[in-house]
């Protein structure tokens, strides 16, 4: 591990917020993503089962 | 068959695309990002005058660079949408808010948790820490009118507006230390002149963080992007249903 001294408070604190929100971020970014794909398919679905009626 | 960037605004052909490139630049995100923090993080000296609280530098700086020049770019392609009216462009800088926002709190953050030690204060009302203040709040603003709005092509106009008069502020956060030499925040850590460049040793991995936010910011600008497009195109085959229902 490397040898923060006396500022190892402040590094880690930055490093562990930034990257948390990162995180978070690419999260909702990804579940969003999902969730329009699947609401897309479903109301496509729905259109192409109108069509065959 | 001439090819011309325009042929992107069309909806179906930018999604094609994005698909096609988005794995390549997630992978070239990881790469780029893991590799410089870890460089940055565990590979350099602590500096001088800043002990080993430098290593703060990696995520500070390109999120504050990102902040502003997402800000920019959100400039750029809402000025397409009022000129040309492409939807993928004004959808380009909707979805880029949020990454924008979360790029200007890092900023915010680490700047505080940096300047406690450095200048004995977590905040002081300096041209560059009050201008990116004020970023902050134009991030929020526009994200809110977007929600607030309920006829898209009008919540684009007047997003598109805010965002012109916001990017006052994206320049002063860049600029403000220049134009007032005053306050506690230091000049630019990166420049073309490189004399004005902090040292090689922490310069290099420096870059490579910087590639890695921008990297970062393509990736997630391309899924959120992709997530309007399709979020439209289910509002619309909606409304058709409704209206076949009579």
């Amino acid at each position: 591990m490397v040898e923060l001294g006396k500022y190892a408070g402040a590094v880690m604190s930055a490093y562990g917020l930034s990257l948390l929100a990162l995180a978070l971020l690419t999260l909702v970014s990804w579940l969003q993503s999902r969730k329009t794909k699947a609401a897309l398919d479903a109301a496509q679905a729905r259109r192409d089962a109108r069509k065959a009626e | 068959m001439p090819m011309s960037l325009w042929q992107y605004a069309n909806p179906v052909k930018f999604m094609a695309l994005s698909a096609k490139v988005l794995p390549w630049v997630t992978g070239l995100t990881v790469l780029t990002l893991v590799t410089g923090l870890i460089w940055g993080f565990f590979f350099t000296p602590g500096a001088v005058n800043f002990g080993t609280s430098v290593k703060i530098i990696y995520i500070h700086v390109p999120s504050a660079m990102m902040a502003i020049n997402i800000w920019i770019m959100m400039l750029v392609t809402s000025l397409v949408w009022l000129i040309r009216r492409h939807h993928v462009s004004v959808l380009a800088a909707k979805s880029a808010a949020l990454i924008g926002l979360t790029m200007t709190i890092i900023a915010l953050i680490t700047g505080m948790i940096w300047g406690q030690p450095m200048w004995g204060t977590y905040w002081a009302w300096d041209p560059r820490l009050t201008s990116f203040l004020v970023l902050f709040l134009f991030y929020l603003g526009y994200m809110a009118l977007w929600a607030a709005v309920e006829n898209p092509d009008t919540a684009a106009d007047l997003t598109s507006v805010l965002c012109m008069v916001g990017s006052v502020f994206a320049l002063l956060s860049r600029y403000a230390v220049n134009f007032w030499n005053q306050g506690l925040h230091q000049g630019a850590s990166l420049s073309l002149d490189k004399e004005e460049n902090v040292s090689d040793v922490y310069f290099q991995p420096l870059l490579l963080c910087l590639a890695g936010f921008v990297l970062l910011f393509v990736t997630l600008l391309l899924i959120r992007t992709r997530s309007e497009v399709r979020r439209r195109r289910v509002q619309a085959l909606e409304m058709r249903e409704r209206m076949a229902d009579g």
